[in-house]
């Protein structure tokens, strides 16, 4: 090893320590900042961005990425399971505060603060750039037209339009906005997005719906129009965080939160997105890359070997499945087993069971939250909800289904109800119940993927990473694990299935 | 006759019905000890019922059942029943359990010492001509006369004063009923058991049955000898239901004799 090389490694050795280690020690005793992320690629940027940024202050955060969806990372920081995470004005109004109060027209960020404040709520100012709808052109021609803003497109009705269907027909895009600035273009249609980025790039097309943050923009060189007469809702990115966070990280760790306050433009924002979502370049390495740029800020990113990777979240899988199962077990087969004794009663507990098994997951996980925050606890929980039915609905057939001179043959010879459960009818019914164990068990396999929607990790979590970042072989590094999981489940009751299952009821079982 | 005249199990006045079918009204009966009482009669008549409500499968609507002069309470019934034995038309066999298993179930639950109950198990093979090869063999792998056989040694595994037996030889096929039946009457005869048994047919109800208790319509039409039915019809239905039987009989005798 070279001198020169010697002293790279020491460097870095150095700076890991400083990033990492040493100021963790100094905050040994105190909680991370759990930041929060939903599942799309700027969301996990901008979490990425603050989560850096804090642990450059010296104090210790984790980030939650890519939770699932708006209601539950927003019901995750009203329970306290998450500190910081960051959103955009117009979702906030929209989908949330809009629900309990109605907004003023045009809404101010005082109106906002204020309904935040009752939930115990902050928001930080604008982090600098106001993602929504736009109509992009490519900058040459942008150039060669002198168009600038969207009034400009006024006194070009020659221009084509190609829409997302989506972008047409909703009343705050094609329809409000021709209204609004008089447009007078009439060759307009409705196109795939994917496709108008290439009828621009061969000319076919001149104008498109795109959002101002697009990882496209900067690769196809658009110029997303400004928007003069403010006719689009603003979608303004902000941080929200709890306002008991100030106690909890001190002043270095709010101020380290404010130092992105009007730092992003739009551009520089498209420019990231562009290289995490088409160059493929890992979030936290485009994160840290702006910090440096922006605040001169070194901040520590851990790389993980994929093989470890990979380990842990087989691990994190097989702990959210075993664990809920084998509560599921344990509560199921007593209330199988209630429901066949008193068939009144019975039919009342598995309508009940059914009921929770047609809950959408998502909507379950959400539920989960205000109970038991986000991570592992409620992917588990859910998951032994959704355990329950299989396992209770097949031990109550399995011991429904026992002949009655068998049943009879056992009461005659005087046996007590419990003994009789023990040694006739819980063995008549074991091919049944096994049966609900594997299935209830293969079901978990798949559905533990979308703990990773709550932060609960496991194969999901490459799953969903790959959905956002439209990778396909990272979607596969979960997809293959969770599938060869579930065989390996399959497979692994078939053996149980010879031990437990007396044999003299082996062949006659049909699960 | 001193025993003998005091009944072993009494319905007293026992009504039950479910919906249409097989129900029983105001029944009154007496089975006596150490005897065999047949309980005879057309599907439907509440013969099987009766037996239920004896063995306590059933509670009766109104009416008592008593065990010795003893009505059976809850308490009572696990008790009693490790005094009675049960066979089922098929056995009723567990079929998670070997044949020997089926039959020192009850033993083992009771935890009889190993010996005792190996041993019981050994005469008990004996006295219904099982071999010991059988014994090893789940249900499914044993023949049909031979289930009834294992099914009789676990209804007498805890030595019973009374053995309820439902239709136990309907299922089999003519040889190895004529020589199941040959071997049963031994056996009763042997142990001096009470003894009821269920069947619809006449000719094995004379051949088992010390009793013969008719029933029609959940009722008591006649109860006595197979001679009393015969020679001293109490209605014309007696006589209806014996001439049916005797003329399938006739037929066969004929066919035999040329």
């Amino acid at each position: 090893m070279s001198r020169g090389a010697r002293r790279v490694v020491a460097t870095l050795l150095c700076g890991a320590a400083l990033a990492s280690g040493a100021p963790r020690d100094a905050h040994a005793e105190s909680k991370p900042v759990r930041v929060a992320s939903k599942a799309f690629t700027e969301s996990v940027l901008l979490a990425e961005l603050v989560t850096q940024l804090e642990r450059a202050a010296g104090v210790p955060a984790e980030h939650r990425v890519g939770l699932g969806g708006t209601r539950l990372v927003w019901n995750a920081l009203l329970s306290g399971s998450v500190d910081v995470y960051p959103e955009y004005t117009g979702t906030l109004v929209d989908e949330i505060l809009s629900a309990e109060a109605p907004p003023p027209r045009p809404v101010t960020r005082a109106w906002i603060g204020q309904v935040l404040a009752r939930h115990g709520v902050a928001m930080t100012e604008p982090l600098g750039f106001n993602n929504t709808y736009a109509i992009g052109l490519k900058s040459a021609r942008a150039g060669e037209l002198g168009v600038k803003k969207l009034s400009d497109l006024k006194s070009h009705p020659e221009l084509r339009f190609g829409l997302s269907s989506e972008f047409l027909s909703r009343r705050d895009g094609w329809p409000g906005l021709r209204e609004r600035y008089g447009l007078p273009q009439t060759d307009v249609r409705g196109l795939d997005h994917d496709l108008a980025y290439r009828a621009l790039e061969t000319g076919s097309i001149d104008a498109t719906d795109v959002y101002s943050t697009d990882a496209e923009i900067p690769r196809y060189g658009l110029r997303p129009l400004l928007d003069d007469l403010q006719f689009f809702q603003r979608y303004d990115a902000i941080l929200l965080y709890r306002l008991d966070l100030g106690s909890h990280i001190g002043d270095v760790g709010l101020r380290a939160l404010q130092r992105l306050e009007g730092r992003i433009d739009a551009a520089h924002m498209a420019a990231m997105n562009a290289h995490a979502k088409l160059d493929r370049v890992p979030e936290a390495v485009v994160a840290s890359a702006f910090l440096r740029e922006a605040f001169g800020v070194r901040a520590g990113t851990v790389q993980h070997s994929a093989t470890r990777e990979m380990l842990a979240r087989i691990g994190e899988h097989l702990l959210l499945v075993v664990s809920s199962l084998l509560a599921a077990i344990a509560i199921a087969i007593p209330i199988g087993v209630f429901a066949a004794r008193r068939p009144r009663t019975g039919e009342v507990v598995l309508a009940v069971v059914g009921v929770v098994q047609t809950i959408p997951t998502l909507a379950l996980l959400v539920f989960m939250i205000p109970l038991f925050g986000i991570g592992g606890r409620p992917a588990v929980v859910a998951l032994f909800l959704y355990s329950l039915l299989p396992i209770v609905r097949n031990t109550h057939a399995g011991l429904r289904g026992i002949p009655t001179p068998l049943l009879e043959s056992a009461q005659a010879l005087g046996l007590p109800a419990r003994a009789m459960l023990r040694l006739v009818e819980l063995p008549l019914a074991s091919p049944l119940i096994l049966a609900g164990i594997k299935s209830a068990a293969v079901i978990n396999v798949g559905t533990a993927t979308l703990g990773a929607l709550i932060g609960a990790g496991g194969l999901g979590q490459p799953i969903f990473t790959g959905i956002r970042l439209d990778n396909l072989s990272l979607i596969l590094q979960g997809a293959i694990p969770a599938s060869l999981l579930a065989l390996a489940v399959q497979g692994l009751f078939e053996i149980i299935e010879r031990k437990v299952v007396p044999r003299g009821l082996r062949r006659a079982a049909t699960p | 006759m001193t025993l003998g005249s005091v009944p072993i199990l009494q319905l007293l006045s026992v009504s039950k019905r479910f919906g249409a079918t097989a129900s029983l009204t105001a029944l009154n009966l007496e089975i006596e000890t150490a005897r065999t009482t047949v309980l005879l009669g057309p599907s439907g008549c509440g013969k099987t019922t009766a037996l239920r409500l004896m063995l306590g499968l059933l509670k009766p609507d109104s009416g008592r059942v008593l065990f010795r002069g003893q009505p059976l309470g809850a308490e009572e019934l696990l008790q009693a029943r490790t005094r009675m034995g049960y066979v089922v038309q098929d056995g009723g066999l567990f079929p998670h359990l070997s044949a020997l298993d089926n039959v020192r179930l009850m033993a083992r639950y009771l935890a009889w010492p190993p010996q005792k109950v190996a041993e019981r198990v050994a005469e008990l093979a004996h006295l219904v001509r099982l071999p010991d090869s059988t014994l090893t063999r789940l249900p499914r792998d044993i023949s049909g006369g031979q289930k009834q056989r294992v099914a009789l040694m676990r209804a007498l595994m805890l030595d019973p004063e009374l053995i309820f037996l439902d239709e136990p030889l309907g299922a089999l096929d003519p040889l190895v009923r004529a020589e199941l039946q040959d071997d049963l009457a031994a056996i009763f005869a042997r142990l001096g058991k009470s003894v009821v048994l269920v069947t619809h047919d006449l000719a094995e109800a004379s051949f088992f049955g010390h009793v013969l208790v008719l029933l029609q319509e959940g009722k008591v039409v006649q109860q006595g000898s197979i001679d009393d039915l015969v020679l001293r019809p109490a209605e014309p239905f007696v006589t209806r239901f014996v001439q049916a039987q005797r003329r399938f009989d006739a037929g066969h005798a004929a066919q035999a004799r040329p």
